[in-house]
């Protein structure tokens, strides 16, 4: 092609290129999981595996205070840990682009440079979709049996709601770890964040101080809420932040995002330092 | 408005904490060429690319590249600039096509174009077998040439090559020259980072030499040379006893005082007329009945430049 036919044309306007760019941005991302439906599989066999192995396994033995199936308890604290364990699969892509250079790339263009990290969001929320999807039939395949219509729709949008707040923790400390084997270690961090809460077992049933923390813990609210709507609310509390679940559960994200948000985007402006 | 010079920067300064990693940097590279901005480990090759490139903010100075203020105008700056980095930045995971077919649309060329100039790139950087292979699986040259293809999608008035040859086996090296010289023979303006002397010399017609976050030279690789003092003329005898009629000889020619090297039976000395100093040298020795093993004429290297520039050697010397 000659160079006149390369110069971009500008017949469109700054909006139009954002959210091409946005859009251009998404769809890398979704080949990469074409490209490698191994990591689909690896993301998706941890919740399955532990839905199955909770499930069968513990599933007996365990007891929700004030009674109910332990399923109708447990399939909701599955789902928020998927997508509580998200912002590991975002800061982990981040870090990459980062440190090979990709990300410099993308600066070193004519693009609008919030569309990498955007584009970055919008990925992690259609494979949020997909992954909530998926864990939802194998849950249902094992008998979780939830009330269909408006309350379940709510609660999927609650959950997509907590991974879009985790999206800017994941881009943050994309940005904040050296390399991607260092964002292995998140992992390290994340597990017992999620184990202390009410994903497995209700707060009540642990030690005091340590039920607090649980249930203050935001993907708590989430879970109990998404156990509301889904028409099987068992295992709830009696402190404040337990009885207001509906509400905490729309709060925190919020929280989260306001504060995290900024940091990832002031983060994001200094590697032009 | 740019009066012919394609990127132009004076006194840019850049400063990490205590560390200036510019100090006063100047640099003029005229349109159409392959101008070498050569210097030692951390000497701030980088942080100037990056800094014309519009990745970091300067701190002091000032700079245009093609014309444009790369502070107060980035954006324009961005879509008449390629750059490759010091590491390949493409994507491993896509192929090489779904790269270049991304990058192309993300440079705005909508996707038949992005579609027809990916093919066309493959096709100019000898990638068109590997197309629609995993970028994870390229060897080094092949991803450097994947990310030079990157860098020319929008056939960029000024590409930036920070050591674009670092690490490659010298036949992947020789390809990635091949391909910077066809993009200047196109009209490109390139500017090449590198520790690699030879490089510079083989590519460059203008070079810029950096040390310390500043400009300590500017010239033709032959200038440089010149710098160092022009062509010696050298003569290896077979015995030790003749060095002192061989030294006769020399000086008949020489600019200068003939130096002598006992060990290695070597006598040289600077010279400008070469030919007649070479012919009137062999004849002379001849006539006098000295035993030659060798006689010639060197040229000085870009390591002689540099140890004389900047007073040390460069990196990969000292480890040699
Ligand atoms: N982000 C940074 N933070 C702190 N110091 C930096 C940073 N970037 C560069 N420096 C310092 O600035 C100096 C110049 O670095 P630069 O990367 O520009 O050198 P270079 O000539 O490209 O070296 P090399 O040949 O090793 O690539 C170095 O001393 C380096 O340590
Ligand atoms: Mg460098």
């Amino acid at each position: 092609m000659s160079a006149a036919q390369l110069t971009a044309p500008a017949e469109h306007g700054r909006t139009y290129w954002m959210l091409a760019d946005c859009w251009n941005i998404v769809r890398r991302g979704l080949t990469h999981y074409r490209r490698q439906p191994v990591n689909i599989a690896w993301q998706l066999g941890f919740p399955i595996l532990s839905v199955l192995l909770y499930g069968y396994v513990f599933g007996s033995a365990m007891t929700v205070p004030g009674g109910g199936d332990y399923k109708d308890f447990l399939m909701p604290g599955m789902f928020v840990m998927t997508m509580a364990f998200g912002f590991i699969n975002t800061a982990t892509v981040v870090v990459y682009d980062s440190t090979k250079g990709v990300i410099d790339r993308f600066r070193s263009m004519p693009m609008a440079s919030s569309a990498v990290v955007a584009g970055r969001g919008v990925t992690d929320l259609v494979v949020a979709c997909a992954e909530l999807a998926i864990m939802m039939l194998t849950a249902l395949a094992m008998g979780w049996r939830p009330d269909g219509g408006w309350g379940f729709l709510a609660a999927f949008g609650l959950l997509l709601w907590l991974r879009f707040a985790l999206i800017w923790i994941g881009v943050w400390l994309g940005l904040l770890v050296p390399n991607p084997e260092a964002a292995g270690g998140l992992f390290a961090v994340a597990f017992p964040l999620t184990m202390i809460s009410s994903i497995f077992v209700a707060p009540q049933l642990m030690p005091d101080w340590l039920g607090w923390v649980a249930a203050w813990n935001p993907i708590s609210s989430t879970a109990a809420a998404a156990r509301d709507l889904f028409g099987t609310p068992v295992g709830g509390g009696d402190s404040w932040v337990e009885q207001h679940a509906l509400l905490m559960a729309g709060v925190w994200p919020l929280v989260l995002t306001a504060v995290f948000l900024p940091l990832a985007v002031r983060r994001f402006q200094k590697l032009s330092r | 408005m740019n009066d012919g010079y394609a990127v132009r920067a004076e006194g840019l300064e850049k400063r990490y904490g205590e560390k200036r990693a510019l100090d006063g940097f100047d640099l003029a590279v005229r349109e159409g060429t392959v101008h070498g901005l050569l210097g030692p480990n951390g000497a701030g090759k980088t942080t100037a690319v990056r800094i014309l490139s519009t990745l970091i903010r300067l701190d002091g100075g000032r700079a245009t590249v093609a014309g444009l203020d790369v502070t107060r105008r980035a954006r324009e700056v961005r879509a008449r600039i390629g750059l490759t980095g010091q590491y390949a930045a493409v994507d491993e995971v896509l192929t090489g096509r779904q790269n270049l077919e991304m990058f192309g649309r993300l440079f705005h060329l909508g996707g038949e174009r992005a579609k027809a100039r990916a093919v066309e790139l493959l096709e100019r950087f000898d990638l068109a077998d590997a197309a629609d292979k995993g970028v994870g699986g390229y060897s080094g040259g092949m991803r450097r040439r994947l990310d030079l293809a990157a860098s020319m999608i929008l056939a960029p008035a000024v590409l930036f090559l920070d050591e674009p040859t670092t690490g490659l086996d010298p036949r992947s090296r020789g390809e990635v020259w091949d391909s910077v010289r066809a993009l200047v023979a196109d009209g490109t303006t390139v500017l090449l980072t590198t520790q690699y002397l030879e490089e510079a010399d083989k590519l460059a017609s203008r070079i810029t030499v950096i040390d310390q976050g500043r400009a300590i030279a500017d010239d033709s690789p032959d200038g440089l040379k010149n710098l160092v003092g022009g062509d010696r003329i050298e003569v290896v005898v077979a015995e030790r006893s003749d060095i002192p009629r061989a030294v006769k000889v020399v000086a008949r020619v020489a600019e200068g005082e003939p130096e002598s090297d006992d060990t290695e039976l070597r006598v040289h000395a600077p010279v400008t007329d070469r030919v007649a100093a070479l012919t009137e040298v062999a004849r002379t020795l001849q006539d006098e009945g000295v035993r030659v093993e060798d006689l010639g004429l060197r040229r000085p290297s870009l390591d002689d430049v540099f140890l004389r520039l900047t007073g040390h050697r460069t990196e990969k010397e000292a480890a040699a």
